[in-house]
């Protein structure tokens, strides 16, 4: 346990000087703080209450970006790491293998997460400070799918660095898979049922299966699960589960996906050459 | 100690290590020898338990692939591509105390020896230190600690002379409980230093040979240079190895480590022509001239 703490240290003070996090980070904060700037005034031009909107805009461009950001970044960190040496020397040491690869996950996911999250509670601190209404379960609810949705694809991230053996191959296939997702999302799905290639059900699953489709659902169901905003197979989902089972579906299913491509990653990771 | 048996490792198609077989005793001194691709690396990466491999590889009995925390407990290794690591020093050290159960303070005291302040260079990101102190940083994580074999890579190749007489010191300190298996691709480099030499060509060990020893880890040579007439860069180069100028630019004196007395030759054979003079005496470790 204490070589497992002793490499999430490792990871998070490697993470914290690199570029990408600062950039990261950048990216984060600078949503919140554009949403603040023009949403809030649009808010008390338009008589809403609260940080529901902004909420939902944020985590909507989170849904965009944070995904591709944590696969790209995880899998050219990891794969470079091991192009450059790095394993070839730490792994010299005696850590476990164990040890070494979860310690490494547990320190990134607190990387991922932590600016994201900040970023959030900073809107909701200001929004207190301000006097403004914070939708308590909302931003609660927000904050779970935030931390899923990190964990899922960190966790992918770890599964395709351990399969690709150069940064040019990881950052390819990082891209592919996060590409894929985002062409099974609702309105390619609804093109698909338009043309009647595929049957109903086949498409409602498929949405169930694609996580980025699972916490769009999830996000806008929450502030308005309407036909026209959530979109067909999010409607039906939505009609056939009812929102209280699929909130739970989209918070638990991401973490299943994420711990079992991570799980993957590592078995794949102690048969293999290490460096 | 250490065996390779039958020990085979192919990369897609390409034979790196074609049925090694090797037994490495306590205190042997080894030089593994060969040309680029010749199978060092790979060698020591089965050694370290980071590649999977055909055959078997053991230390004391034990897999380093299976048990490799009770493995590479007694074994330092030291890269001869500095890790770009981004920490800073102070962590670096920190993490490897901690995950080999030793001290910083002994890791520190190494560090010392060969010139190193790690409390001045604590917070610097090891990747912004110079060739010469990263490889002074590895040498003391790899020997501030409790090992039995050390596993070492070029490891004198950026010290300066007199850190690389300290480090003849401390690896004079551990001959009698320590394997050593130091890797180059140029026999004249660790020739010094070791008592067997192992050479690796396509794979295949084609020579193991035991070597004359005499030569003390820890003794110097006082050397005495007389020149044919001053020259500048001559001068720059004897300055480099702690010589000092006893007339003129002309007559020259200093000491060499024991170790590096072929690798000093070869500098000055660069020079040939303007010696007219040279002679080196031994003396022992720790008298004084």
């Amino acid at each position: 346990m204490k070589h497992l703490w002793l490499t999430a240290k490792l990871d998070i003070v490697e993470s914290l000087r690199a570029r990408w996090f600062m950039i990261y980070t950048l990216v984060f904060g600078g949503i919140v703080a554009l949403l603040f700037a023009f949403g809030l005034t649009e808010s008390r031009v338009l008589g809403f209450i609260g940080l529901s909107r902004l909420l939902v805009t944020y985590i909507q461009l989170t849904m965009a970006i944070l995904p591709i950001f944590v696969l790209i970044t995880t899998v050219r960190s990891v794969a470079g790491d091991r192009e450059a040496g790095v394993f070839e020397y730490l792994l010299s040491l005696p850590v476990s293998l164990s040890a070494w690869f979860w310690g490494k996950i547990i320190g990134r996911y607190l990387v991922v997460f932590l600016p994201v999250f900040a970023a959030m509670a900073a809107a909701a601190g200001w929004a207190m400070i301000k006097e403004v209404e914070v939708p308590w379960e909302m931003f609660l609810y927000y904050t779970g799918l935030l931390a899923a949705m990190s964990w899922c694809f960190l966790g992918f991230g770890m599964l395709i660095s351990t399969l690709a053996r150069s940064i040019d191959v990881a950052q390819g296939a990082a891209f592919l898979v996060w590409l894929t997702m985002l062409l099974f999302l609702d309105l390619i799905l609804l093109g698909i049922m338009i043309q009647g290639h595929v049957s109903p059900e086949a498409v409602v699953a498929v949405a169930l299966v694609n996580p980025l489709q699972v916490f769009r659902t999830a996000a806008l169901m929450l502030f308005d699960p309407q036909l026209v905003v959530i979109g067909p197979a999010a409607f039906v989902i939505f009609d056939y589960f009812g929102g209280p089972l699929f909130k739970v579906y989209a918070l638990i299913y991401p973490v299943v996906l994420g711990t079992l491509a991570a799980t993957g990653g590592f078995l794949l990771f102690r048969r293999g050459d290490l460096p | 100690m250490i065996h390779f048996n039958h020990v085979s490792k192919t990369f897609k198609r390409n034979r790196v290590l074609d049925d090694i077989e090797l037994n490495i005793g306590l205190g042997e001194r080894i030089a593994l020898v060969g040309s680029n691709g010749a199978g060092k690396t790979t060698l020591i990466r089965c050694l370290l338990g980071e590649y999977t491999y055909d055959g078997a590889v053991t230390v004391n009995g034990l897999a380093p692939r299976r048990e490799r925390t009770k493995v590479l407990q007694k074994i330092g290794f030291v890269p001869q591509l500095p890790p770009p690591l981004k920490m800073p020093v102070g962590q670096l050290v920190g993490f490897s105390a901690s995950l080999c159960n030793s001290e910083r303070k002994r890791m520190e005291d190494v560090a010392l020896r060969l010139g190193l302040d790690l409390s001045k260079i604590a917070r610097l990101p090891f990747v912004k230190l110079s060739g010469g102190m990263k490889q002074k940083l590895l040498i003391s994580i790899a020997m501030g600690r409790d090992t039995n074999i050390l596993v070492m890579d070029e490891p004198a190749a950026n010290l300066d002379p007199d850190a690389r007489h300290i480090f003849f010191e401390l690896l004079a300190e551990r001959l009698q409980n320590t394997t050593m298996l130091i890797s180059s691709h140029r026999l004249d480099e660790v020739a010094p230093l070791v008592n067997r030499v192992l050479e690796l060509d396509r794979g295949k060990v084609v020579l193991d040979d035991r070597v004359a020893d005499d030569a003390s880890l820890s003794g110097k040579l006082v050397c005495r240079l007389t020149l044919r007439r001053p020259e500048e860069a001559i001068a720059k180069a004897l300055s480099g190895w702690g010589f000092r100028d006893a007339g003129n630019g002309i007559e020259w004196e200093g000491l060499i480590a024991g170790p590096d007395r072929l690798r000093f030759l070869g500098m000055l054979s660069r020079y040939v022509g303007l010696l007219t003079r040279i002679s080196m005496d031994e003396t022992g470790p720790g008298r004084e001239h």
